[in-house]
């Protein structure tokens, strides 16, 4: 059995945009990211170009999957919230409808209460959109994207 | 499980080198990274203990090229091959869209090489993966080492399904970039038949 895959259309990705500027305002936070629980980044707001998102979401996936399986020896359901503080920068991950991961890195220029509370608002409006997704993906027929690659397609990625 | 994003017309799919500790799985990420271009990589991140010894996971984000006007992404990762850390392992396999085998080809080993297979294809049984239906490649490592057991004998003993199959020597390269090509074929060619 394979996992069903996870498909982003421009309109869910828009909306899920404007949940992370609105967040990155609201909660004076440095930068939102939003990531696939493998580690896939799906969105950001306030992420610079020295930023090194790609590995940041990968890392946060891992501690998040460890977190995870340190819930289940326990017993524990979930732990849907973490925060890792630091001299400067500190960072707040929430899972969100058990398959999103909510980052928020956030400085001095705001609190980890304010961050919290504007996150809560800010996880029930992704999980409504991811849950839409979710409905979306499954009732809409995909288009024929892969059955036009060729086996010559795939060939032609390896020819450097 | 591949992320497919028609806004910013991207595949993004997850490959996972396993096999036994010390195999060559993060030597095979680290010649994929030192080999390939600086635009189509990001950066290779390895946890790992003080003796390097990975810890929980190395990861490699590669990017192939476009294949009709969708950029196609490989996150590569690795397992800890050591026994005891079986927990990590499982979490790394979460998610998967295809797994290369390294096996290391020395005769000591080939012990080894049998329990990290069996633990394989039941780590992936807990998530619900059947090894048979995956995307799937064999490497045989270490080929260049003078106690190298046959590969008709590896063959016969860790690839009985007979999946593509490769001789390499991680260290050289030499057979490293063969793999790949191979995982990566076979996940997007699984991927077509799916939609």
């Amino acid at each position: 059995m394979l996992n069903a895959q996870m498909v982003m259309y421009e309109e869910e990705l828009s909306e899920i945009q404007e949940i992370a500027d609105q967040l990155q305002q609201d909660s004076r936070a440095r930068t939102i990211l939003i990531v696939d629980k493998n580690g896939q980044m799906i969105a950001n707001a306030g992420a610079g170009s020295d930023l090194d998102t790609t590995s940041l979401s990968s890392l946060v996936a891992g501690n998040v999957a460890a977190t995870g399986g340190i819930a289940k020896l326990i017993e524990e359901e979930e732990f849907t919230g973490q925060f890792h503080e630091g001299k400067d920068i500190s960072v707040h991950m929430t899972l969100v409808a058990r398959r999103i991961i909510l980052v928020v890195l956030f400085d001095k220029g705001t609190t980890h209460g304010l961050v919290r509370l504007r996150v809560k608002k800010a996880s029930e409006a992704l999980s409504d959109v991811f849950d839409r997704l979710a409905v979306k993906q499954a009732s809409t027929p995909q288009p024929d994207l892969f059955a036009e690659i060729t086996d010559a397609d795939i060939d032609n990625l390896f020819n450097d | 499980m591949s992320f497919i994003n028609y806004s910013a017309r991207e595949i993004n799919c997850k490959l996972v080198y396993y096999g036994p500790g010390l195999c060559g799985k993060t030597t095979n990420l680290q010649f994929i990274y030192n080999k390939t271009r600086p635009d189509a990589k990001g950066k290779m991140i390895s946890l790992a203990t003080e003796t390097e010894r990975t810890l929980f996971f190395d990861f490699l984000p590669l990017s192939l090229g476009e294949i009709r006007g969708f950029k196609t992404r490989f996150h590569l990762y690795t397992v800890p091959g050591q026994v005891f850390y079986d927990a990590s392992r499982k979490l790394i396999l979460k998610g998967v869209d295809g797994v290369c085998f390294v096996a290391d080809s020395q005769l000591e080993r080939m012990e080894a090489n049998i329990e990290s297979l069996d633990n394989l294809r039941f780590n992936l049984q807990e998530q619900g993966y059947e090894l048979d239906k995956l995307p799937y490649v064999v490497q045989y490592n270490k080929r260049d080492l003078p106690n190298a057991v046959p590969v008709e004998e590896l063959r016969e003993v860790l690839n009985p399904t007979g999946v593509p199959d490769y001789e390499a020597c991680a260290v050289t390269g030499e057979g490293v970039f063969d793999t790949l090509k191979a995982l990566a074929k076979q996940v997007l060619t699984e991927l077509r038949k799916g939609q």
